[in-house]
């Protein structure tokens, strides 16, 4: 009877012990390591998207535009932001410290950006949005509500943000697509 | 021209030796326009890169029939297409698939990331136009910030070649597709040293389209290709009335 009793007790024991040893690996995995692997890294100045939208009127294309040539500017230069803010329009803290670190001085904001490419990557904006006529939330966050600029995870490893996109999405979109997928059509 | 599947682009390009003053002005066009390395002593050419290089030929006579003249040679891109192996010597080598030809353009491209530089390509190529990063590529202050942005730099321990300059196509192509446009017109895109080449020497197109001024000059009498009995297929051709040119082109390298 008692070896019985210390077999169950050893069978618990052994159970106790893998569910421990499990969540704990989980753990490890799923919380430890990502915070390890990435740094949290916050905009020099919080961004409000909804507000330049819905109080100023502005549209997308105001600060990410085409250029002439065909290609993309991207994120804004400081001038953009000067032609509205060369003195504060609100009370908000984010304007007062742009006006004061940034516009003043005359320094561009060094944005922390959410998908930069290597450099060895070609990405035409002009082949995907005016061609296959995609829409920039099919790739980007939608940011038309946003009212804070969203942290950017940084891998400590590569030094590119956690939401890059990555080279099997491209590749897998073309081929879906019947695009080629010759190495130089996206690498210089 | 082979008879690859393409939908109707084969890049290629035409070099008139007889028009060729060896100025070297092609091949520092591309040195500066590919953000290609260089080293403070250049003698050692079994170590030195050159896209572009431009060969001395003459006639081996002497003064009264000597001849000599200049024969730019960047990579010539193969278009070989025979049974059954339909690709360049270099692609055909390469064990991870670190360079290929583009079956849209006609061009051969290279992949410096994806190289893991054995070199076995450089052995493969009949013309020597591959070369070797012997060491990590260092550029004077300020010349550094002279860089190309649009070519990106290799590093130590890859390989790399003439890409045509693809990425002017890209950014011809751009801007075709800022008017709506897919096709290219001739002109639109041209590689640096045709652009550069002040005798007009040098012409570039698709040679599958039969008005442009390349594909009139390939079919010309006085056209021809480096080691053609290869089979390589390449579509960099040259032009020259002499014969003792036409005669070395096909021993030269």
């Amino acid at each position: 009877m008692t070896g019985e009793n210390k077999q169950q007790n050893s069978g618990l024991l052994g159970w106790l012990l893998f569910v421990v040893g499990f969540t704990g690996a989980l753990f490890v995995g799923w919380v430890v390591f990502p915070q390890l692997l990435f740094s949290t890294q916050y905009q020099p100045i919080n961004y409000n998207h909804a507000i330049h939208q819905e109080e100023a009127g502005m549209s997308c294309e105001d600060c990410h535009y085409f250029r002439d040539d065909g290609t993309y500017a991207g994120k804004p230069q400081l001038a953009a932001c000067v032609e509205c803010h060369e003195e504060p329009q609100g009370e908000t803290e984010s304007e007062a410290m742009l006006v004061a670190e940034f516009v003043e001085p005359e320094k561009e904001i060094p944005w922390i950006s959410y998908s930069q490419q290597p450099d060895n990557v070609f990405f035409s904006h002009a082949a995907h949005v005016k061609m296959a006529e995609m829409e920039c939330t099919d790739c980007h966050r939608d940011v038309e509500q946003e009212t804070e600029a969203p942290p950017v995870k940084i891998n400590r490893l590569t030094g590119y943000p956690n939401e890059i996109m990555k080279m099997y999405v491209c590749e897998d979109c073309h081929a879906r697509e019947h695009v080629s997928n010759s190495c130089d059509v996206c690498h210089k | 021209m082979s008879g690859n599947k393409s939908n109707g682009v084969r890049y290629g390009m035409v070099i008139d030796l007889d028009k060729c003053t060896g100025c070297m002005a092609c091949s520092v066009a591309c040195q500066q326009e590919n953000n290609v390395s260089f080293r403070e002593d250049e003698t050692d050419k079994l170590r030195s890169i050159t896209w572009l290089e431009v060969f001395y030929l003459d006639n081996g006579k002497p003064y009264p029939e000597h001849r000599r003249a200049y024969m730019p040679r960047p990579c010539l891109h193969c278009d070989s297409s025979h049974h059954p192996y339909p690709y360049p010597p270099c692609t055909f080598v390469c064990p991870v698939n670190a360079t290929h030809r583009d079956e849209e353009t006609g061009l051969v491209n290279h992949i410096p990331v994806r190289c893991i530089g054995c070199r076995y390509c450089i052995s493969a190529c009949s013309y020597h136009a591959r070369y070797f990063n012997w060491w990590d590529p260092k550029w004077p202050e300020p010349m550094e910030k002279m860089l190309t942005p649009d070519v990106s730099t290799r590093m130590r321990g890859v390989v790399e070649k003439c890409t045509m300059c693809v990425h002017r196509l890209q950014l011809a192509k751009e801007r075709a597709f800022m008017e709506g446009r897919r096709e290219l017109h001739e002109g639109e895109y041209v590689p640096a040293c045709v652009e550069a080449c002040p005798a007009r020497a040098m012409t570039f197109g698709n040679l599958l389209d039969p008005h442009s001024e390349v594909a009139t000059l390939a079919r010309g009498p006085h056209a021809f290709r480096l080691l053609e009995r290869l089979a390589t297929e390449p579509k960099v051709y040259y032009l020259s009335t002499q014969k003792w040119i036409r005669k070395l082109a096909d021993n030269v390298m």
